[in-house]
Order: structure tokens, then sequence, then C-alpha cells
């Protein structure tokens, strides 16, 4: 358990030397702010007050395109350079590493997270009679949790890959065929709950978290899709050994 | 027995790179493990350090099976591997703190110190990784794999890429080293095997053609002679007179008037064939041994037939 505290801390630290985690973050803030001035604009212009939604909507968005980006280099370098091989050999259990490395990138991912919430901040002294208090929590929380298992999901993917651009693109690929899964039964107006529209990512978060319910199915819905995402990606570190 | 290797086999794919190595090594031993590239080196090391698994056989380490106690193993086990694993992005310190935490080292703080000493880098302590010369990564590397005071310390061509210089240096630690841990070292460089080595394995082509110390090795060889002879005029005739000595195998032509011949081991054949020429008429300017270098002697073994002239000592 310690080991992956000690990875989780490395990976974390890392980032902050990392040219590459300073232009991810700087490119979530800048199309966030861009979104959100001309969000705060046309509303002003139309005069409604816009809902916590005009960030929380954006933020998903933006971490669908950018977690990629973020777990990208994980595991893949340590591939590249040969450093895994030091890790294979030293005494760390596989999911050791591949759970340090996803805590890792989580508080990466967790500082940007928290970096955002300047823009909730600035948008309740803009509204009155400010923002829905619960929405933001609701919201937040979701966010975390779905980023959480994007993050993970690229953490399974890169134990897979040297080469970090293809670890990117695959994991990319995958979020958008979990984030969309459950569209053609929704836009069939096929009725009730399908297997697909179950597995869809952003059915957990639009209609419950984005709007501010908290459902504890969709709680267990990501906590389940991260702990298989982990599984996996250490199943698929082990099996490295074998191939 | 530090490290016992037991019929080790392993296939990638269809590809077999190495068959049947079985080998011990003692404690407080340093084992060569010598071969030309692509003999097997690469992959026999990292089954040692449970890297990866043989296809079949079975390694132990300090009583400890690869796969089956694979943690344990590892505990006790420093690795450099051939290409030097390092993080560029972190100081020399932060990297030994980095693998010293995650074995679990006590006292790190000096202990870091004290392996910088050993290798020589403590005025780098808070540099780059990525900004060290070769020889320092390589030194770091060789600090990593002794951070935590291992029994057994697997180097993989060590040397490989240093300048001169270093590489003498680098053979020096090795040796230092080596008085009280296991030591099992690859390379490809036959002179290195001789400096640093108790005991060599030759290993080519996924097999081990040869196992012995280097003295015994160039010993044993010798005792089968290269015999060099000049003579006045055509030595293309007096080639079947010299085939018919009992005791000279593989007579070659070298020049127009000289060749070359083998002798089976531990016979001295030059006085029968000095009496066999002078008879016959010719006259000899030059009879003299040729001791096989020991670079020879692993061309021999790595390029001609394994068996016949060494036999494996088991
Ligand atoms: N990962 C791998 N996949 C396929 N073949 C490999 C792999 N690693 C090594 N080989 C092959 O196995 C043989 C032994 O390689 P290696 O153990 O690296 O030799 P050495 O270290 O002595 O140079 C070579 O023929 C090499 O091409
Ligand atoms: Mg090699």
């Amino acid at each position: 358990m310690r080991n992956i505290w000690i990875i989780a801390r490395k990976e974390f630290k890392q980032f902050f030397v990392s040219p590459v985690a300073y232009a991810i973050a700087l490119a979530v803030f800048l199309i966030m702010g861009v979104l959100f001035y001309a969000t705060i604009l046309s509303a002003a212009y139309q005069q409604y007050a816009p809902g916590v939604q005009v960030i929380l909507g954006p933020l998903a968005t933006i971490f669908l395109f950018t977690t990629p980006a973020i777990t990208m280099r994980a595991l893949p370098d340590e591939q590249r350079t040969g450093t895994l091989e030091l890790l294979l050999t030293a005494p760390v259990r596989d999911w050791e590493l591949v759970i340090g490395k996803w805590l890792g990138s989580m508080g990466f991912i967790l500082t940007i997270l928290l970096v955002t919430w300047v823009y909730p901040i600035i948008l309740n002294r803009l509204v009155d009679p400010g923002i829905d208090q619960g929405v933001l929590v609701s919201g937040y929380l979701g966010l975390f949790l779905m980023v959480a298992a994007f993050a993970a999901i690229g953490v399974a993917v890169g134990t897979l890959f040297s080469n970090q651009i293809a670890a990117f693109f695959t994991t990319l690929g995958i979020l958008l065929v979990l984030w969309m899964i459950g569209y053609p039964s929704t836009a069939s107006g096929a009725l009730g709950p399908s297997l697909l529209s179950y597995l869809d990512i952003s059915e957990h978060f639009y209609p419950t978290f984005y709007r501010g319910i908290i459902d504890l199915k969709d709680v267990v819905y990501f906590l389940s899709l991260i702990a298989l995402a982990l599984f996996l990606g250490s199943i698929s570190v082990e099996s490295r050994r074998w191939r | 027995m530090m490290i016992r290797a037991n019929a080790l086999t392993k296939d990638y794919g269809n590809r077999r790179a190495i068959e049947n190595l079985t080998f011990n090594a003692r404690k407080g031993e340093i084992l060569g493990f010598l071969g030309p590239n692509g003999a097997g080196k690469t992959t026999t090391m990292r089954i040692l350090t449970g890297f990866m698994p043989p296809s079949s056989g079975s390694v132990e380490i300090g009583g400890y099976d690869v796969i089956e106690n694979s943690l344990e193993v590892r505990r006790i086990v420093g690795y450099l591997p051939e290409t030097v694993p390092l993080y560029a992005d972190m100081t020399v310190y932060e990297y030994l703190e980095y693998m010293g935490s995650l074995r679990k080292v006590s006292h790190l703080e000096n202990r870091i110190k004290e392996t910088l000493e050993q290798v020589e880098l403590s005025e780098r302590s808070n540099s780059y990784v990525g900004a060290l010369s070769k020889g320092m990564r390589q030194r770091l590397g060789l600090a990593q794999a002794l951070i935590h005071k291992p029994e057994v310390l697997i180097l993989d061509e060590p040397t490989i890429g240093l300048d001169p210089g270093q590489v003498v240096n680098f053979r020096q630690l090795i040796r230092e080293i080596g008085k009280d841990k296991t030591v099992l070292l690859s390379t490809h460089i036959l002179p290195e095997a001789q400096q640093v080595c108790d005991r060599v394995l030759i290993i080519n082509n996924g097999h081990i053609v040869a196992e012995d110390t280097p003295e015994q090795l160039q010993a044993r060889l010798t005792g089968s002679q290269r015999v060099f002879i000049q003579i006045r005029g055509d030595a293309q005739e007096v080639l079947p007179l010299i085939e018919h000595i009992p005791g000279v195998i593989r007579v070659q032509l070298r020049n127009q008037d000289s060749l070359e011949f083998e002798t089976l081991p531990g016979k001295e054949v030059r006085p029968a064939v000095a009496k066999t020429l002078i008879q016959a008429g010719f006259d000899l300017l030059q009879i003299q041994n040729i001791n096989l270098s020991l670079e020879e002697i692993f061309l021999k073994l790595t390029r001609e037939e394994p068996a016949g002239v060494i036999e494996s000592q088991k």
C-alpha cells in the first residue's frame, strides 16, 4: 500500500516539471475562460441568469478530450524509456503500480478541477440571487467521478503502449464510444433503459449530477467503471510479462 | 548456492532465444556471462530478475523461486538493465530516494549518501539526471541497483558506451562490490570477463558453450596448440607429409612457403615435424607455437562448432 503512495506522489510531482502538463492546464483554463466570457456576454444581452450548467457542460467536454492527454504519459513513457523494467523488477506489485499511476494523475486533475472553481465563484457574484449551490456541489462531484473514470481508462489503456500518441488516441476513442454509446437507443425513441444507455457515461452525468441530483446508482456506476479499468490495467501489466 | 538456474528455455513467439541453460553462482562470486550480441544474455537476466518468466525451466535465487516468490527475489536482487532506466527530469538524489523508498531502505538519507560516495557521484547529488554524462548515468544506474544492499547484483553489459578510462574505473568498482556479493555480469567483451570475473560462462545462440575460470579456459584450449612453420620452397608439397604425422590436425596453407596446423591436446609434435621435413630434404626456416588468445578461443567457441575442444564443466 505504501508503494501506491510513493508512486502516486512521484507521478503527481512530475506533472509540475512537465511542459505538456502546463500546456494542458493552460488549454483547459483558456477554453473555459473564452466560453465563460461568451456565455456571460450573451446572457447579459438576452437578459437571463445563466445557471451552473454553463460551467459544468463545457468542463465535462473539455475533460473528455484532455484526460487522455494527462494519462497518456503515465505508463507508455515508462515503457519507452525502459524504466518499466526497473519498476517491474523492484518489489512492487503490478496493481500497486497501476493504482499509483492513476492516483498521481487524479492529483493533477483534481488540482485543475479545483482551480476551475473560480468560474462558479465569479458567476455567483454576477447573477442575482446567486447560483444554485446544490447543483454546483452535485455537478462537481459528478465531474470528479466521471474524470476519475476517464483517468482510470486512460491509465489502463497506457499499459498497452510505449507510444504516448497511440495511447492518447486509443483512450480518446474508447471514451468517445462510451460517451455516445447510448445515443442511438435514445435517438430512436426506444423507451425504457437499455443496456447501451446504461453503459453510456453521459447518461450517468447529464440527467442527474448535472441537474443537482445525486443518485447512488450513478456513483456505483462510476466506481465500478474505475475498479474495472484499474483491474484490467493490472492484468495487462501482468500479462506483458508473459508476452 | 545463491543462484540456481535449471534448464531455462525462453521462446519469443516461435523464436527460441535461449535453450536449456543450467548454471549456478556461489555467494561472493562474480560470474561472467560472455557472448556476442543476440546470444541471449539479456533474456536470461530478465528471467533471473523476475521481469519475465521462462517458457520452461526454473530459477532459485537465495532459496526463493523467481516465479513463486517473485517479490522476495526482487527484494534481494539489484538489477542494472542494459538500457539504464533513469528519469531525466528528476535529480540524482530524488531518483535514488524514489527507488530507495520503493525498496523500503531504512535510514534512506544516509544510505543515499553512502551509495553516491561509492559510485563517486556525491557532487552531482542535485543535478538533473538528464544533464549527466553517459558514464555518470551508468554509475547512477549502478547506485540504484545497490541502494538496498542486495545480496545478488545483476548487471547487463554495464560498461557499454563508456570511454576507456571510465571502463577501467567501472570494472574496478564492480570487483570491489563483488567481494561480498554475488554478481552476475554480462558482456560481449572478452578482456572484460577476464579482468572482472571469477568464472565465465560463454553463451552463444542461446546455448552455454563453455563454463570455467578465465585462466582455465585459456589453459584447456591451449592444451591444443597451433603451430606455424616456414620452409624454403613450396609449402604445398609438404602438406601431405605433415598431415600424416600423428597428433597433427587441421593443416592449412598460410603462404607460398608457410603453413599452420593444430595439434591434438597435450601432444608435442614439433620434433616429429622437424625430423620429417628434414628427412624429406626440405629446409626448415621457422617452427613456432602460436598461442591462442582468449579472443580467438572466444571466436572459436562462438563461431565454430561448440563441442569437441571444450566440454562444459559441470
Ligand atoms: N522482446 C523480444 N521479442 C522478440 N525477440 C527477442 C526479444 N528480445 C530478444 N529477442 C531475441 O532473442 C535473442 C536473444 O536476445 P538477447 O537476450 O537480447 O541477447 P543479448 O542480450 O545476448 O544480446 C535475439 O535473437 C533477439 O533478437
Ligand atoms: Mg543484451
